[in-house]
């Protein structure tokens, strides 16, 4: 058996996990509260927004793309690029109507 | 085989964890374009009908919504500790890890059930006779809601299958602290069920 491996073993410390969850927490309990005093037109900005910042953390700490090969996150910028340019396309198809 | 595998456990048995992880992005890079492709029309639909979607999403329950949230998120945290676990040579604690997501997971759906239920219980289903008597606004909100959130209770079955999967070959030690791949590959079907319902949480229980 042999245990050389080409990089080191990232083995992600609890610590970290305990962090994000809380962040995630915090968020979650602030796109609730947002909820909560009504800011018409913006309040869709400002849950998507911070769906978004939820979203990075669960995909760089949680999915491990922050230590794996970079690849990796190369890959899932280019998939939610080209999403991004569906939707802007999609919209200025509708909204030029 | 292929020239990139991190590890050999025997001289005859190749593997290539990379290989393997990169084939369970591209899986889930189909899974983003499914319910991306959700997300669209969902915007769309609101786009055209936002006062009737307002009215739709007060019919949710914020309260259940939110426990769900916290329900994913922290199985999200557990699912991924449980591959620390393993990596640290502590099988005990990454089984009582995974079992705990499972736990989780199938509190979300106990919620998912009396939710439903309740809407059922309203008559806002597709095809109600009340729902109809709402417009089609109303009625695009609620097939939309059905569809979206049934098909990501649907992930989180087959997440869970996954999970149980995998547990039991890190019972029988097939899988271990220097062969985890498949541990890191549910755990990444896991978050994904976790990332989408990030989205779709605001987008259907938020909007007041």
């Amino acid at each position: 058996m042999s245990h050389d491996t080409h990089e080191e073993v990232h083995i992600t410390p609890y610590k970290t996990y305990y962090i994000i969850l809380g962040l995630l927490l915090v968020l979650t309990a602030i796109t609730v509260g947002v909820t909560l005093i009504h800011l018409g037109t913006f309040s869709v900005a400002v849950a998507l927004f911070v769906a978004t910042i939820k979203g990075s953390l669960v995909l760089l700490y949680f999915m491990h793309l922050k230590f794996d090969n970079k690849l990796f996150l190369a890959l899932v910028a280019i998939v939610f690029a080209v999403y991004t340019a569906v939707i802007a396309i999609t919209f200025i198809d509708y909204l030029s109507r | 085989m292929s020239d990139h595998s991190t590890t050999q456990s025997h001289g005859l048995v190749h593997r290539d964890d990379e290989g393997s992880k990169l084939g369970m992005w591209l899986f889930i890079f189909t899974e983003i374009l499914l319910f991306g492709a959700l997300f669209l029309v969902y915007s769309v639909y609101r786009f055209k009908n936002q006062d009737a979607f307002h009215a739709a999403a007060l019919n949710l329950d914020t309260v259940i919504g939110t426990i769900n949230t916290v329900i994913l998120i922290v199985s999200s945290a557990t699912i991924a500790m449980s591959i620390s676990a393993l990596q640290q040579k502590n099988k005990k604690l990454a089984i009582t890890l995974m079992v705990i997501t499972l736990v989780l997971a199938f509190s979300f759906l106990v919620n998912k059930y009396f939710e439903w239920g309740a809407k059922f219980h309203h008559g806002l289903y597709p095809g109600a006779e009340h729902l109809i008597s709402l417009g089609s606004g109303q009625n695009q909100f609620f097939f939309l809601y059905f569809f979206m959130t049934g098909l990501h209770a649907f992930h989180v079955i087959v997440g869970m299958g996954f999970i149980i999967f995998v547990m039991r070959q890190v019972m029988r030690d097939e899988l271990t602290y220097n062969n985890y791949t498949r541990l890191e590959n549910a755990g990444l079907y896991w978050h994904l069920v976790d990332l989408i319902w990030i989205y779709l949480f605001p987008l259907f229980y938020l909007i007041h």
